[in-house]
């Protein structure tokens, strides 16, 4: 698990990157409903890493985020894809301890 | 056991041979194997002439057959029937045995033996190639800047041909050797007003004459008519009839028309029990039909009878329905009256530009059939009315509008011709929640997916039905966004979270919350970042910057009217030199910067907006640009100072966010340099002040703007941008540019006309006071942003690490600049 910040550092409904120990990069975002939830920031469709710049909101109740570049929503919870289920992003466990927002690998 | 079905042509009509019988063949009796001659599989025919649109033939593109029972042989040609053996064989060399032969091999369009019908520059007007063809040698004529078109034959196709050349700015000449136009479909009342209605729009009419001769003179062709007239063309196009292709009936001994046609029973057997035949080429009860729906109604016929069925050709509806030239044409049932003792009546109105005729039995009690000219809107109710008792006075079911009695069509009337649905089965599907929208009844039914001419009447279905046609934003909301526009103006809501709290459902979604965050900002709410209003924000707004393919954004400074000093030129040479950013001078007459990172975005800001520079909202839903030309200060030509008027209305209205992008633009004279009809909002000098045009725009359908007032002075028209801009900002949907919403409002620009410039709502004073408003309330966005420590924290690479590059970036270089390196899209497994 790898620490990236405080949980007050997020404003809800919106999300921040996170570079982690290995180079990868994480999304990470706060809903209005108060979960965190960690994606791997790298969009499938496009190849930029740019999922952390997405709107978050529900799509039939679903959390999800949906890409800035070519708009394809993402499961907040399993990372699946709605608009082409057979494709995705990895998800990372996260765990808030004492304000701290951590992430592990997927 | 498996038998084996070849389908000779896929045209429409094969095509939905395969569509029919694989939809019915459950028990998987038929593999189906199609010969079809066309380079590419079959495409909507009858939407030909929008190809023209967009030269974009996907557009066009049928449902594929994605189905294993079905092999499709494109660019092959049969050429041989052994009726004993039952195989045919193809150019290809394929030999393909069968247990049903279906021949749906269309027609070709008739060419008359003009002496010179050869020449290049000669087409006819089929196929898409066809197209590609005509487009070519107008193409080719334009570079020499004279442009005439002739099209031999005044029918409905000649027509189209017609306004399709228009289309590549060819002034046409149309040729019809009967007496009148469309002479299948209209009368010579209903013929004499549209001929007045396309004259006016550059078409040349010739009835009653033919063309002699066609010769080369030079690069241009000559026409003779045989009245003496002639004619010095760049293209010919002959729509003179088609002829049905009935070649492999007439070889292989099949029983063909004595003027063509392969005769089919009502089954559409031919006189070989094996063998079928549909579409334009069948000649059934001595008709050959060239209309796409009575081909449907026999695939579905052959469909049934593969299958065992009894099905026989259920009688063709030949009505007519359509827009040429933005004329109305309609065409239904007994048009002509010549049925025994048939009795017409005539509302012929040459002020208002429309003719309308209906036909009634001898007692006035039935209605047999009728022509409209000019306003068709009363088609889709009359139609289905055909055969059935006159409701009220046959007078006034083509009396003026609000006139005539409320119709409502009985049960079994056929709703959509194209695809013979009636309204029963649409009434089901929307009773029982299948559909509860026009799409869902298209997808349940078909209909409305032929001609579109029914579609109003299936919105009309709907309501009939009890279901409110939805204009709902998205799932969070059932509002439109005018609706949600007049709920936060009047209840002076700020947050989303309020208004989605009161008046929607869920968190909301990446439609409603750029919206309203749009509709937040048009209302003065504060900085587009401030508060809870930045989570609502599209990447682009959320970062004042245009996001890029590979994730790094743009940079747009303000360039008002395009104009620009050498020092300012040199700040923005500075910056981009120094950050590395690509630079390219726009569409929009003035420069972006490319590559920019996220981090980077407040340092080339901040000194961006040192030298006097603000945000030029290339990222928002709002004002983009005023071009200018030069005008008066410098062109000879010129009759006002428009760089001056571009750069006021500029400074006016930067800022203000709308439902769609704002583009605007101010010509110096008619020249029109600056592309002002292009623009939503354009302006064009005159000698006496300015002239005010409204609803133009680029992108992928252009429209040209159309004038709204001439010749006001510069306060005046002022007043009038600044009325037609809030009334838009208030009342059009998400993402509709003001030609579409100009075109959805009911009276179109008249309405608009009556509303902001004879002031007919009384909301003009409004209207100014919410402009005024904005233009005081304006503040630079990134100069905002740069002030506010906590809005440019945002801008960091990682939240834990703020100071390191997106790895994922680079670049390499191309003609001395940097261009982005694309990264492999990752395989993601799941
Ligand atoms: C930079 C520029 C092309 C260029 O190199 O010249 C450009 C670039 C983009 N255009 Fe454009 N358009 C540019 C002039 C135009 C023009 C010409 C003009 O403005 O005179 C048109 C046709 C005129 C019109 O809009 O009616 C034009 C029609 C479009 C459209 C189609 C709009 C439509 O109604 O169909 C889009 C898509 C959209 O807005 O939804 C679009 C969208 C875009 C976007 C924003 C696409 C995107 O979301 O990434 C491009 C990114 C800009 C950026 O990253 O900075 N761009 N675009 C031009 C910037 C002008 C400026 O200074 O602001
Ligand atoms: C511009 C235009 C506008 C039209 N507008 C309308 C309209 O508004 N309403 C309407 O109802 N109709 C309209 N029509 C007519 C309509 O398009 C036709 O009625 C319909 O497409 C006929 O379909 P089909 O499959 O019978 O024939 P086709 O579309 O001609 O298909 C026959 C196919 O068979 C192929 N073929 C022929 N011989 C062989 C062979 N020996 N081997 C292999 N393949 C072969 C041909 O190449 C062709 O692809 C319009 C037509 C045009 C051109
Ligand atoms: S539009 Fe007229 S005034 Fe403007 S540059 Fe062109 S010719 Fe000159
Ligand atoms: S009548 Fe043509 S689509 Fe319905």
């Amino acid at each position: 698990m790898t620490p990236v910040c405080e949980l007050s550092a997020l404003q809800p409904d919106r999300g921040v990157a996170a570079l982690l120990p290995d180079g990868s990069q994480v999304a990470v975002f706060l809903t209005s409903a108060g979960t965190v939830h960690a994606l791997g920031n790298i969009d499938p469709f496009s190849g930029a890493a740019v999922l952390s710049r997405g709107i978050v909101g529900d799509r039939g109740g679903v959390p999800v985020v949906v890409s800035p570049v070519y708009k394809q929503a993402f499961e907040l919870t399993t990372g699946k894809c709605l608009d082409d289920p057979s494709t995705g992003v990895p998800v990372h466990p996260v765990v808030v301890t004492d304000g701290v927002i951590q992430v592990g690998s997927p | 056991m498996t038998r084996t079905l070849v389908i000779v042509g896929h045209g429409m009509v094969g095509h939905r041979l395969v569509e029919a019988l694989r939809e019915k063949d459950v028990t998987d009796q038929w593999r189906v194997g199609v010969v079809a001659e066309e380079t590419r599989p079959a495409y909507d025919r009858v939407a030909l002439s929008s190809y023209v649109d967009n030269w974009d033939a996907n557009s066009l593109s049928l449902a594929p057959h994605d189905d294993d029972a079905v092999e499709l042989h494109l660019n092959d040609q049969v050429v041989h029937i052994d009726r004993d053996d039952k195989v045919v064989r193809t150019t290809a060399g394929r030999v393909q045995p069968y247990d049903a032969l279906v021949l749906a091999t269309g027609s070709i369009p008739f060419v008359p033996p003009v002496p010179g019908r050869d020449l290049p520059g000669c087409h006819v007007y089929r196929t898409i190639e066809d197209l590609d063809g005509i487009r070519a040698t107008v193409e080719a004529a334009h570079s020499s800047g004279r442009h005439a078109g002739m099209v031999l034959g005044g029918g409905l196709l000649g027509l189209e041909a017609a306004n399709a050349l228009r289309g590549m700015g060819i002034s046409p000449h149309v040729v019809e050797l009967g007496p009148r136009l469309m002479p299948l479909q209209v009368d010579e009342g209903g013929a004499g007003l549209l001929k007045r209605l396309v004259e006016k729009l550059d078409l040349t009419i010739h009835t009653g004459t033919s063309a002699s001769s066609i010769e080369k003179d030079g690069d241009r062709l000559i026409a003779k008519l045989s009245n003496g007239v002639e004619l010095d063309l760049d293209v010919v196009v002959f729509s003179a009839g088609i002829r049905p292709r009935d070649e492999l009936a007439r070889s292989f001994g099949l029983k063909v028309g004595e003027r063509g046609g392969i005769v089919v029973d009502q089954a559409c057997r031919t006189s070989d029990e094996n063998i079928y035949a549909i579409g334009e080429c069948a000649n059934l009860d001595g008709m050959v039909y060239g209309l796409v729906a009575p081909g449907y109604s026999m695939a579905e016929v052959v469909a049934d009878r593969l299958l065992g069925g009894e099905a026989e050709f259920p009688g063709a509806d030949m009505s007519t329905k359509l827009k040429l030239l933005g004329v109305d044409v309609a065409s239904f049932g007994d048009a002509h009256a010549k049925e025994e003792g048939a009795l017409e009546v005539v509302v012929n109105d040459a002020v208002a530009g429309t003719y309308a005729k209906v036909v009634v039995s001898d007692d006035a009690k039935t209605l047999l059939g009728g022509i409209l000219v000019g306003d068709a809107s009363k088609y889709p109710l009359l139609r289905p009315l055909v055969g059935r008792p006159v409701p009220g006075d046959p007078v006034a079911l083509i009396g003026p509008a609000g006139g005539g009695p409320e119709l409502t069509l009985p049960h079994d009337a056929q709703v959509c011709s194209c695809h013979a649905v009636t309204k029963q089965q649409i009434v089901d599907v929307v009773n029982s929640g299948e559909a509860v929208d026009v799409p869902g009844i298209k997808a349940c039914t078909k209909a409305g997916t032929g001609c579109g001419s029914c579609v109003p009447m299936l919105k009309k279905l709907l309501s009939e039905c009890g279901v409110e046609q939805s204009r709902a934003l998205c799932e969070h909301f059932d509002h439109s966004r005018a609706d949600l526009f007049e709920i936060a103006r009047s209840t002076g809501v700020t947050t989303f979270s309020e208004l989605i709290g009161k008046h929607g459902r869920g968190r909301g979604c990446d439609l409603c919350k750029p919206a309203v965050a749009s509709i937040l900002a048009s209302l003065d709410n504060g900085h587009v970042l401030g508060g809870e209003q930045a989570a609502l924000q599209d990447t682009n707004d959320h970062f004042l910057a245009n996001i890029q393919r590979n994730g790094t954004y743009s940079v747009v400074p303000r360039i008002p009217g395009g104009e620009i000093t050498p020092e300012k030129l040199i700040v923005i040479g500075e910056v981009a030199r120094d950050f590395g950013l690509y630079t390219k001078i726009t569409g929009g007459q003035r420069i972006d910067l490319f590559g920019a990172t996220v981090d980077q975005l407040p340092q080339i800001w901040a000194r961006l907006v040192d030298a006097g520079f603000e945000s030029g909202h290339a990222y928002g839903k709002a004002l983009r640009t005023v071009k200018s030309c030069v005008g008066t200060t410098w062109c000879r030509f010129g009759v006002q100072d428009s760089v001056s008027l571009a750069i006021e209305l500029e400074l006016r209205y930067r800022g203000l966010r709308s439902p769609h992008k704002l583009k605007s633009a101010v010509s110096g004279c008619a020249r029109e340099c600056a592309e002002a009809r292009g623009k939503d909002f354009g302006v064009i000098a005159t000698e006496n002040g300015w002239n005010l045009y409204v609803g133009g725009n680029g992108g992928f359908t252009p429209r040209h703007a159309e004038l709204i007032a001439s010749d006001v002075d510069t306060e005046t028209l002022i007043k009038l941008i600044d009325r037609f801009l809030m009334f838009y900002i208030r009342t059009a949907d998400r993402l509709q540019r003001t030609s579409t919403w100009i075109e959805s409002m009911e009276g179109g620009l008249d309405h608009l006309r009556s509303v902001i410039v004879d002031d007919s709502l009384g909301i003009c004073a409004d209207l100014e006071a919410a402009m005024a408003k904005h233009v005081d309330n304006y503040a630079d966005e990134w100069r905002g942003v740069l002030e506010d420590p906590e809005k440019l924290a945002r801008f960091t690479s990682f939240v834990n690490a703020p100071g390191t590059p997106d790895p994922t970036i680079s670049f390499r270089e191309e003609r001395g600049q940097n261009v982005p390196v694309l990264l492999g899209v990752p395989e993601v497994s799941r």
